[in-house]
């Protein structure tokens, strides 16, 4: 479990939508890029990202629903992490979520998942799926200063 | 490991400590549940000590803006105490540092409820 995965094959999970899933996609991700050489708190950030991913994927997405499943792919791209993570959900588009900075936005109670991810990673796109679903990829790579090793 | 919340009495303000991660689940529940007792009881001065909190996610940020401004509406004050760097860059990117008020002595802390 502890080798360098092969850079050319992508990593893929189907996953129930519950809050387990949240919990194996943030361990199998972080375990990989682990192996790849990423420093502690570009982890960190990983993490949390595909946390918040996960949980809009299961609960805002899929809605618990156990017919539904959660994919997430992991990937190197250009020397990054990409990471995709798609429900089967009604959809939506990064242009309606709310500015969560904004200030009659700031005492809302929810609504920072999107805005943490793109703070945290490197990249991020979002596109709705044809017939239902989301895809939501990101990519992350190494901090220079984040005392990772490249070779490792 | 999910998250512990104790609370002890200190004047009279409640110090709530905070301990384990508090993300969407169980963390968000406990601490939901945990400031609704309080005023239930009619303790309305809460200092949150997030000093052991080990991580934050989104649905943990809102329960904490959601305890804040439950409190607020009821006349109450609800502070925090001791945040970890983590938990203080992830208020200060979400611009939530300015709303809350933030205080890294208990005593301080104890001292300027009003």
């Amino acid at each position: 479990m502890s080798s360098r995965h092969d850079v050319d094959k992508p990593v893929v999970l189907s996953l129930d939508s519950s809050l387990d899933s949240v919990d194996k996609a943030e361990e199998e991700v972080l375990r990989i890029a682990e192996s790849h050489g990423f420093g502690e708190e570009d982890l960190q950030k990983i993490g949390m990202a595909v946390r918040e991913s996960m949980v809009n994927a299961v609960l805002h997405g899929n809605q618990y629903d156990p017919e539904k499943k959660a994919g997430v792919k992991v990937e190197m791209y250009n020397g990054g992490l990409a990471i995709t993570i798609t429900d089967e959900g009604a959809g939506f588009e990064l242009v309606d979520v709310p500015d969560p900075l904004a200030q009659e936005n700031l005492l809302r109670h929810s609504g920072r998942g999107i805005f943490l991810i793109r703070a945290f990673m490197d990249e991020l796109q979002v596109r709705r799926l044809v017939p239902r679903g989301t895809e939501v990829r990101m990519v992350k790579y190494r901090s220079e200063e984040d005392g990772s090793n490249p070779n490792q | 490991m999910s998250i512990k919340a104790s609370t002890r009495q200190v004047e009279e303000v409640t110090v709530v400590d905070l301990s384990g991660r508090i993300t969407l689940g169980e963390g968000s529940t406990v601490l939901r549940d945990t400031v609704r007792e309080l005023l239930g009881r009619g303790q309305k001065k809460i200092l949150l000590n997030l000093g052991d909190v080990t991580y934050i996610d989104s649905s943990g940020i809102g329960e904490l803006v959601s305890g804040f401004t439950t409190v607020s509406n009821q006349g109450g004050q609800l502070k925090l105490l001791n945040l970890t760097k983590k938990v203080h860059d992830l208020l200060q990117i979400t611009k939530l540092y300015t709303v809350f008020e933030v205080h890294n002595e208990e005593a301080a802390a104890i001292r300027s409820f009003t």
